[in-house]
């Protein structure tokens, strides 16, 4: 086991007041999705029984683990999973809180605060997806939903909060089934083949499967009947639920069900047919799947087993997130059958030592971080905060060592404030490298260029992720002038300026200055201009 | 297997279980002397672990552990339940499939994985394969035994001559093939001795190992097994082979010969390969095609098998490296060599300094043979001065036959013959496909 990676994770055991063990064992979760080569994913328990305050509140943390992460999905056809494998081994830090977290605002809170801890580690790693929140979410009556993958802690709170509305609705429909009087019992297993009816229709799902020698079969969904089209989501119906299903448990492509149709190149006399053909009456709703013989049959079954559960219960399950934080069905939810011990790696027992030196280096957390860096650097402290949450503190201090020049608060501004709104204009400002905003205030610091100018150099540089800023200020002519360069422009004015310079004298120079501002803005300090201009005036006069 | 009642525990931690009544799969609470609390099921320790402490596995999966200095108290709060495997019914036999032998030398080839325990239990009746490898037996009517249970580096001469009395017996018992279960570590030269000791074969003989042991998802146990079942039961081959991944994909399973084959990567599923030649044949597990990549003896049961299984180990293999002491063959003649094998540089060379020793071998008709640690190649001793004094000084060298398959060759032959000129002649004389006057450019 990477002895680094295992001190950050004690590391933040202990600033989340959690119990490291005394020994630290591997275990292997079985992961089948191919996210791990292995088909296993090595993780261990580092520290149980931890605490943090949010808000005034304590939040139990109930447990540390030190992880593997998985490779990274990118893509998938109808057979194949595409993933990238730049990701897989590389050390995860999961910290699981209590059940405890009572509405989606306040998940948010934790998520964050968690979020801070790990930074003020220094040693995890920033951006997008490097800090992944997994939700579980239940609610009365309900059931333990993981959410997994939400990337972006803004979407906590709004996946959190569809969860519960998607299990109100699920339970909205288990009600109403009830009063339909359905029992999960009366959903059979009963496929019938539709093949016959459905070789007539244009769909192209239909047809691919038939050509490739698949059938078309379909299932009663006793008293179904609109509710399959209920939504309980944006874009998630309880038809959605089961199509899902199907095409994990079925390898189908997906699924046709009745409160669709007629749609996809089904028509309504097809729909009747098959309706007929199963026997479906006023209230009953189906399920077509059109794919090989086993895929179908395995689909159909999937679909069985969801519509039963939509009678019984909410079913427990592993759902991803959407960017929207929406979810979808991922796979059901594994218990501790799938962990076994990685005896490839033994047991790492936590020496007294060890723990000893890691508390004497406790990083220090977010709060005193920004009250040291407001007073060394004169910030304001809001603006120390912001920098100490933002993903630049390690480069402000990189910046503000090297261009000593520049004043450290409008380094901090720049980091925090303006990328930020950068950021709300749609530029990619995270494609600019710690190494461009170093090169972007060294300049400003040698006066190559003016500070008012490092905002379009940053800019540029996040559309030119492979530019550096010597570049950007050429390209956006925002190189500070020479003197001579500048005395140049200056006589150039003056001397088309003739008349006015005669007729006013000194007293033109504020004219004449807003004529050279016009020019040379952003290349020259205005105090120099000022200068050069009256010792010219001055000459004319002579 | 049967799990002691403490396995793995020792000492203070020992005493204080057993004063406790605890059992492996008890259900325990440990309270430290700080208050926590800590509860799950008493797992095994393994064997070279110290003896202070007490590994729980927690209700949500993972295996934590306690030092016992921190433990105040120590209760069974239950028993955990027990571990129980029923044995599936045996497979039905289908009529007219072909009979195959599966013979266990050890490795992990097949077993399941206690859950609650995480140890790894070896499948070895018919029953059990068929329990994780279902797919065997509509291949072909299994009949499975062990014949010993040894990590393949332990596997030597002894080992060999068992096997290959043991594949004797099972084809004259009527089997259509034969599939040995062997470590993969030295894999490839069992293969080269069965190849040897087992002539005029009416059925193949195929060794079948795994590279990730089949507690583990990404492991080639199965596939590889249900690919060495297929093609020793259905391949129209009569040779010793090697069945094992061709690559990485659970896609093909290749049958090498086994005096050609070579483990050439510590891991990878496909860390066989053929050397100097191609494979033989291929299974494809998906559609179950067999292809036959290469001519080779056809099955015929008509054929007697004629064994040949006595190995005399004073054969040596010596790889050459840059300042290598000299005294090293010297010391192989002490110790009554008859011959020695040279794995040389290139085409075949060994420094000029070793040229003394090498002279005193032969003039003490011990037979010196050379072979390349190049791997792939044929060895040719006339194009540099080295090799041409090498030859000059009696040296054989052994064309394009692998270092690994010469060494056994030569104990194989060296129990044959005492006459240091018939070792010589029979080193060069075909025997097993492991000589050929032409390489392709394709086998590499």
């Amino acid at each position: 086991m990477n002895s680094e990676a295992l001190d950050v994770a004690l590391t933040v055991s202990m600033l989340l007041h959690a119990k490291p063990m005394d020994e630290v064992h591997v275990m292997r979760k079985v992961v089948i999705d191919g996210s791990n080569t292995t088909g296993f994913q090595r993780t261990a328990v580092v520290a149980l029984n931890g605490s943090i305050t949010v808000d005034g509140v304590e939040v139990p943390i109930e447990q540390v683990t030190l992880e593997e992460d998985s490779g990274r999905k990118t893509g998938d056809t109808k057979t194949s999973i595409i993933f990238r494998l730049d990701r897989l081994g590389v050390p995860l830090i999961e910290v699981s809180t209590g059940p405890i977290i009572h509405d989606p605002e306040q998940a948010g809170k934790v998520a964050f605060a968690i979020g801070r801890i790990l930074r003020a580690t220094k040693k995890v790693k920033r951006g997008l997806g490097s800090i992944r929140q997994d939700l579980n979410v239940s609610i009365k009556n309900g059931a333990l939903i993981e959410v997994k993958g939400v990337q972006e802690l803004e979407l906590v709170s709004k996946a959190v909060g569809y969860e519960v509305q998607r299990q109100l609705a699920l339970l909205e429909i288990r009600d109403e089934l009830r009063q339909r009087n359905v029992k999960a019992s009366d959903i059979k297993e009963e496929f019938v083949d539709v093949t016959d009816i459905l070789s007539g229709s244009e769909s192209k799902i239909v047809q691919s499967a038939l050509n490739q020698g698949g059938v078309a079969f379909a299932v009663k969904l006793p008293s179904f009947k609109g509710l399959l089209r209920r939504e309980l989501i944006p874009n998630v119906r309880l038809g959605t639920e089961m199509a899902k299903r199907a095409v994990f448990w079925g390898r189908v492509g997906g699924i046709f069900h009745s409160d669709e149709l007629p749609a996809y190149e089904i028509d309504s006399n097809q729909l009747e047919e098959v309706a007929k053909k199963l026997g479906c009456e006023d209230l009953d709703g189906f399920v077509v799947v059109a794919d090989s013989l086993d895929n179908s049959k395995d689909g159909l079954r999937a679909v069985v087993e969801r519509a039963r559960e939509a009678v019984e219960r909410i079913p427990e399950e592993t759902r991803a997130a959407n960017p929207d934080g929406t979810t979808v069905y991922l796979r059901p939810r594994p218990g501790a059958a799938r962990m076994y011990p990685e005896t490839d790696v033994p047991p790492v027992q936590i020496g007294q030592y060890r723990l000893e030196r890691l508390w004497e280096n406790l990083p220090r957390m977010p709060e005193e971080l920004a009250k040291e860096l407001g007073t060394k650097h004169s910030l304001s402290p809001k603006l120390a905060t912001q920098l100490v949450d933002s993903d630049y503190l390690h480069v402000f201090e990189q910046i503000v060592a090297g261009a000593k020049q520049v004043a450290p608060s409008f380094v901090a501004t720049i980091l925090t404030e303006s990328l930020r709104s950068l950021q709300r204009e749609q530029v990619p400002v995270e494609n600019v490298q710690e190494d461009q905003l170093k090169q972007a205030f060294d300049l400003v610091s040698k006066g190559a260029t003016a500070k008012e100018s490092v905002l379009d150099v940053l800019k540029w540089l996040a559309f030119h992720p492979d530019g550096v800023a010597e570049e950007a200020v050429d390209m956006l002519n925002l190189r500070m002038l020479t003197k001579s360069d500048l005395e140049n422009i200056i006589s150039k004015v003056v001397e088309s300026n003739q008349t006015l310079v005669q007729e006013n004298g000194s007293k033109a120079l504020g004219r004449i200055m807003n004529l050279v501002m016009g020019e040379v803005r952003g290349r020259a300090d205005p105090r120099q201009v000022t200068e050069l201009l009256r010792t010219r005036l001055e000459q004319v006069k002579a | 297997m049967t799990v002691p009642v403490l396995e793995g525990y020792h000492g203070k931690v020992l005493q204080r279980l057993r004063k406790s009544k605890a059992k492996v799969g008890s259900i325990i609470r440990l309270t430290s002397k700080s208050g926590e609390v800590f509860e799950g099921t008493l797992i095994p320790r393994s064997e070279y672990s110290d003896h202070t402490h007490i590994v729980l596995k927690m209700k949500n999966g993972y295996n934590i552990g306690i030092s016992l200095d921190r433990t105040e108290k120590l209760e069974v709060i239950g028993e955990g339940e027990k571990p129980h495997f029923t044995k599936p019914a045996p497979p039905p036999s289908h009529v007219g499939l072909p009979k195959l032998a599966i013979v266990s030398t050890g490795g992990t080839i097949a077993s399941r994985v206690d859950y609650r325990t995480g140890a790894v239990q070896p499948a070895l009746t018919a029953a059990d394969l068929a329990s994780v490898v279902p797919e065997l037996s509509s291949i072909a009517e299994i009949d499975a035994h062990i014949l010993f249970s040894e990590y393949s580096e332990n596997i030597g001469p002894t080992h060999w001559k068992g096997m290959a009395e043991e594949a004797a017996k099972r084809i004259a018992d009527g089997a259509d093939g034969v599939v040995i279960s062997h470590g993969t570590d030295t894999l490839h030269y069992t293969a080269a001795a069965l190849s040897f000791a087992l002539a005029n074969l009416p059925v193949p003989v195929l060794l079948v190992g795994a590279q990730r042991s089949s507690d583990r998802p990404s492991s080639d146990a199965a596939s590889n097994l249900t690919g060495a079942v297929a093609l020793a039961s259905r391949a129209d081959l009569a040779i010793v082979g090697v069945a094992m991944h061709q690559d990485l994909s659970d896609h093909i399973i290749v049958a090498h010969r086994g005096t050609r084959v070579r483990k050439c990567h510590t891991s990878r599923r496909d860390a066989f390969k053929s050397i100097n030649s191609n494979p033989l044949a291929s299974y494809d597990l998906k559609t179950g095609h067999i292809e036959l990549t290469n001519g080779t003896a056809k099955r015929d049961k008509s054929r007697k098998p004629v064994l040949k299984s006595r190995f005399d180990q004073h054969a040596y293999l010596i790889k050459f490296y840059p300042g290598m002491n000299p005294g090293i063959i010297d010391s192989a003649v002490s110790a009554g060599a008859r011959g020695i094998v040279l794995e040389g540089t290139g085409l075949g060379h060994v420094s000029g300094h070793l040229f003394d020793s090498v002279k005193k071998a032969l003039k003490q008709e011990v037979s010196v043979f050379m072979t390349s640690q190049t791997i792939w190649g044929r060895v040719d001793m006339n194009v540099y001065n080295t090799g041409r004094d090498l030859l000059n000084l009696g040296v054989t060298p052994l064309e394009d036959m692998i270092a690994e398959t010469a060494i056994v060759k030569l104990m194989w032959v060296a129990a044959q013959t005492r006459s240091a000129g018939k070792i010589r002649e029979m080193m060069l004389q075909p025997i097993a496909g492991e000589i050929t006057s032409r390489t392709l450019v394709e086998a590499f």
